[in-house]
């Protein structure tokens, strides 16, 4: 790792970019998720089957994304808004024009709940020696997006694994 | 309302079942719903002439996180409303046009009971256009034990979805 900048070693399992969701959880965005993918689970439908089996309405896991993404404008914003800051920092600090996303993992613990607000959390977990793949030469980064509900709870950990390259 | 479902439970799964397919006739509407309900704002997942002429792509595609939605109806389709997801993990190696039928396969690959009596089933889910593969996702999703068991009263350590941490 001693040939990367040492900014960017700095950076390394850092908690970076800590940024509160713009708007509350609610059942509004649930049913048109639910919707857009004709997903009939009662526990996002049918109140007596969600407080039997989730003590109460919550929302699809794989929703979690959708918490923390920005209006696509609000009042006194200049410019757009960007999702995984750190991903972009890299390719700048690196000099890696162009990157792509390999892998994506979520892992799921205390469920998100309509009337939540979700924090999010950025933290680089490492960085490889230059590679060269098909695309051309950079290297592969990991980073792991974490999300926790106003009470502190832990609510999902998003894992990324992106290549920033030069074109070969 | 009221609805009524059926519940899968770990001992009626064994690995190397195959979950039923789910095959999804894909619309311009089936893209924009998605990218809307994910908040995905970004232009070829909305304007055609973007999605050709900048991404270079035949048509706008359907979003990562609506991607991820499907998997998860797919898979809780099949385990009743009890199934938690704990763990879901996917690679995209090419996308899913308006005009595509996408069929989404399952296969379990094992089975088990983790140190605090949380049952789980690891699934291999795949979602095909044709002969094509374009996503390939692994799931990790907690069934109830036996009819009294619910794996989502399950807090704390007790839950615990990334066995190697």
């Amino acid at each position: 790792m001693s040939d990367l900048p040492a900014e960017v070693e700095g950076w390394i399992d850092q908690r970076r970019y800590e940024e509160w969701g713009e708007f509350d959880v609610e059942r509004g965005y649930i049913f048109s998720s639910c919707s857009s993918v004709q997903n009939g689970n009662p526990i996002y439908w049918d109140e007596k089957a969600a407080n039997e089996i989730t003590d109460g309405f919550i929302a699809p896991p794989t929703m979690i994304s959708v918490w923390f993404r920005p209006h696509y404008w609000s009042p006194g914003r200049t410019e757009e808004a960007v999702a995984l800051q750190l991903h972009f920092d890299l390719k700048e600090k690196l000099g890696l024009p162009e990157a792509v996303m390999s892998d994506n993992t979520i892992t799921f613990y205390e469920p998100v709940r309509p009337g939540d607000r979700l924090k999010v959390t950025q933290i680089l977990r490492s960085v490889s020696e230059p590679k060269t793949t098909k695309l051309g030469t950079g290297r592969f980064w990991v980073f792991d997006v974490e999300m926790e509900n106003q009470k502190g709870e832990l609510c999902a950990i998003e894992s990324y694994t992106g290549f920033g390259y030069t074109r070969g | 309302m009221s609805m009524d479902f059926e519940q899968r439970t770990l001992s009626d799964v064994s690995a190397g079942d195959e979950l039923p397919e789910l095959s999804i006739d894909v619309t311009p509407s089936t893209v924009v719903l998605g990218a809307l309900a994910t908040r995905d704002w970004r232009p070829m997942h909305h304007d055609k002439d973007f999605a050709q002429e900048r991404n270079g792509t035949r048509h706008i595609f359907i979003n990562t996180p609506h991607n991820a939605a499907y998997f998860e109806r797919y898979i809780t389709d099949w385990t009743g409303p009890k199934g938690r997801l704990g763990k879901i993990q996917f690679r995209m190696s090419d996308s899913v046009f308006p005009g595509d039928t996408m069929v989404f396969h399952g296969k379990v690959e094992d089975t088990g009971t983790d140190a605090k009596g949380c049952g789980w089933v690891d699934l291999a889910v795949w979602l095909t256009v044709g002969e094509k593969t374009t996503t390939s996702c692994k799931a990790r999703v907690a069934l109830p034990t036996d009819a009294d068991d619910n794996p989502w009263k399950r807090k704390g350590s007790d839950w615990q979805p990334r066995p190697e941490a």
